[in-house]
């Protein structure tokens, strides 16, 4: 469905980002100020008043069709250092389950004079079809829809790598684990190759790999010791527990002897390799605590760089 | 076209100005872009015992409603305790006062001043906000529809030039 529309139904028609929906498709000119923009915004978190003024009297509705306690928290403290308000719809347990429609529950929320819906969806598309049908001065920002997109916290791995690494043009980066089921790995490798990272790998069984996946220019391994050497980047994806022990996958433990990231595996990688992980981590199943706990994770970093990145991203999109 | 002042006569004026002003609780920030350029050129002059802090106005800025958000804010680094301290406020060219009020709101986000002092290479009249400068270079008429802006050439030189608004 994204595919289908004639121009980018992110871009207004002087080509700036109105709403952001997916991390493809955008031109490495706007990552890069979406970027930089970031970089700002993280001075601002770290002073003593950690708030700017800039979206005072805009109202940010977040509307989780499906349940996410960080990447909601995140996105609240991003609009309200940004001085928006913030209404927080737990949508899964309120209008949906008395049968009302997707875009009824949008009109009633614009009728509320909102400025900016943040969306989390089970259904792949769902923020594309909000997009089409809001008003000219509404804005979408996908917090996560299905198995496709989850654009904004792409954009805070491509800041925590950019961070640590400074030049993309020289990496070599791995994501490990469930890349069928993740919509971080999707949004990530697209970011990646936009950028320029010459060498892009997943990880993983091939029960839990994309068909296909190789066309979005990756090498694809399912040896995670031939995958991990001389990586500059490890990113570890979460597995989630309904297929632990689903038919794609033998055990967690099986999964763990695998393509779990332990000290002895993360030793192939190059010395200065930085781990990540975009939470929640299940310990002693995709990733060893000593890993998780060690000198080279910058999980944590992570989830601080976030906010900036979600300030940035909403302040560029309700400007334009 | 008229001779616009020469940037690099004015500097040292204006630093000669500053000096005698100077206390142990003064500091400068300069605005990006180009009141940062004035700013690194004035510090080492004075003397201060802190180092040189550097705000870009973008996240303050009142024409976001209008205008949206610059394309590339760079990161506001204030590298001292605001709170108690006697600011020099460097800007290259004092306008519509638009800029220094956004620089005002930003500080005081950082702690309570002492006092601010507003120091321009230029202005150009044309306020539409209560704001004068303390220390000014030159003021220069402004033909309209034009912009006066400060320019740093490759080895350092800054200079005074009019370019056609945007």
């Amino acid at each position: 469905m994204p595919r289908s529309s004639p121009h980018n139904p992110q871009l207004n028609a002087k080509g700036e980002l109105q709403h952001l929906l997916s991390i493809e498709g955008l031109p490495r000119a706007i990552l890069t100020q979406i970027l930089d923009t970031a970089e700002s915004f993280a001075g601002v978190t770290e002073r003593e008043v950690k708030k700017v003024p800039l979206l005072r009297g805009k109202s940010v509705f977040n509307l989780f069709f499906e349940a996410s306690t960080r990447t909601r928290t995140t996105f609240e403290i991003a609009a309200k250092r940004l001085s928006a308000d913030v209404i927080n719809l737990n949508v899964a347990v309120s209008s949906q389950s008395k049968g009302e429609s997707l875009l009824d529950t949008v009109a009633n929320l614009s009728a509320m004079q909102a400025d900016l819906f943040v969306v989390r969806h089970a259904s792949s598309g769902a923020p594309y079809l909000i997009a089409r049908h809001v008003k000219p001065h509404e804005h979408v920002i996908n917090a996560g829809d299905g198995r496709h997109a989850h654009p904004t916290q792409g954009l805070l791995d491509l800041y925590t790598i950019r961070h640590y690494k400074k030049d993309f043009t020289k990496l070599t980066v791995a994501i490990v684990g469930d890349v069928l089921h993740s919509r971080v790995a999707r949004s990530l490798v697209h970011g990646l190759t936009t950028l320029g990272v010459p060498e892009v790998r997943v990880i993983g069984p091939q029960t839990l790999m994309p068909a296909g996946v190789e066309s979005l220019g990756v090498r694809v391994f399912h040896d995670m010791r031939a995958g991990l050497k001389d990586c500059d980047v490890v990113v570890m994806l979460r597995l989630q527990n309904e297929r632990m022990n689903g038919p794609l996958l033998p055990s967690a433990a099986e999964f763990f002897r695998n393509y779990g990231l332990t000290t002895e595996k993360l030793a192939l990688a190059r010395a200065d390799a930085i781990v990540m992980h975009p939470g929640p981590m299940n310990r002693g199943v995709e990733i060893d605590s000593p890993v998780a706990d060690g000198p080279r994770s910058v999980i944590l970093p992570q989830v601080t760089f976030g906010i900036a990145v979600r300030m940035a991203v909403m302040s560029i999109v309700a400007g334009n | 076209m008229t001779k616009l002042p020469d940037a690099e006569e004015l500097l040292p004026r204006l630093a000669a100005e500053l000096k005698a002003r100077v206390t142990p609780a003064t500091a400068m920030i300069g605005l990006h872009t180009g009141g940062a350029w004035l700013a690194e050129r004035l510090h080492p002059l004075l003397g201060l015992k802190e180092p040189l802090g550097l705000m870009d106005i973008a996240f303050y800025r009142d024409d976001y409603a209008k205008e949206g958000l610059k394309h590339d804010p760079k990161r506001t680094r204030i590298p001292f305790e605001v709170e108690g301290r006697e600011i020099l406020l460097v800007d290259d060219v004092l306008y519509t006062g638009r800029t220094v009020r956004a620089a005002m709101n930003e500080l005081f986000d950082y702690g309570r001043p002492k006092s601010i002092s507003l120091v321009v290479l230029a202005d150009r009249g044309g306020r539409q906000l209560p704001i004068a400068a303390q220390h000014c270079g030159v003021q220069v008429d402004v033909p309209e529809g034009m912009r006066l802006r400060l320019k740093r050439a490759a080895n350092g030189r800054l200079a005074l030039e009019l370019e056609r608004a945007a």
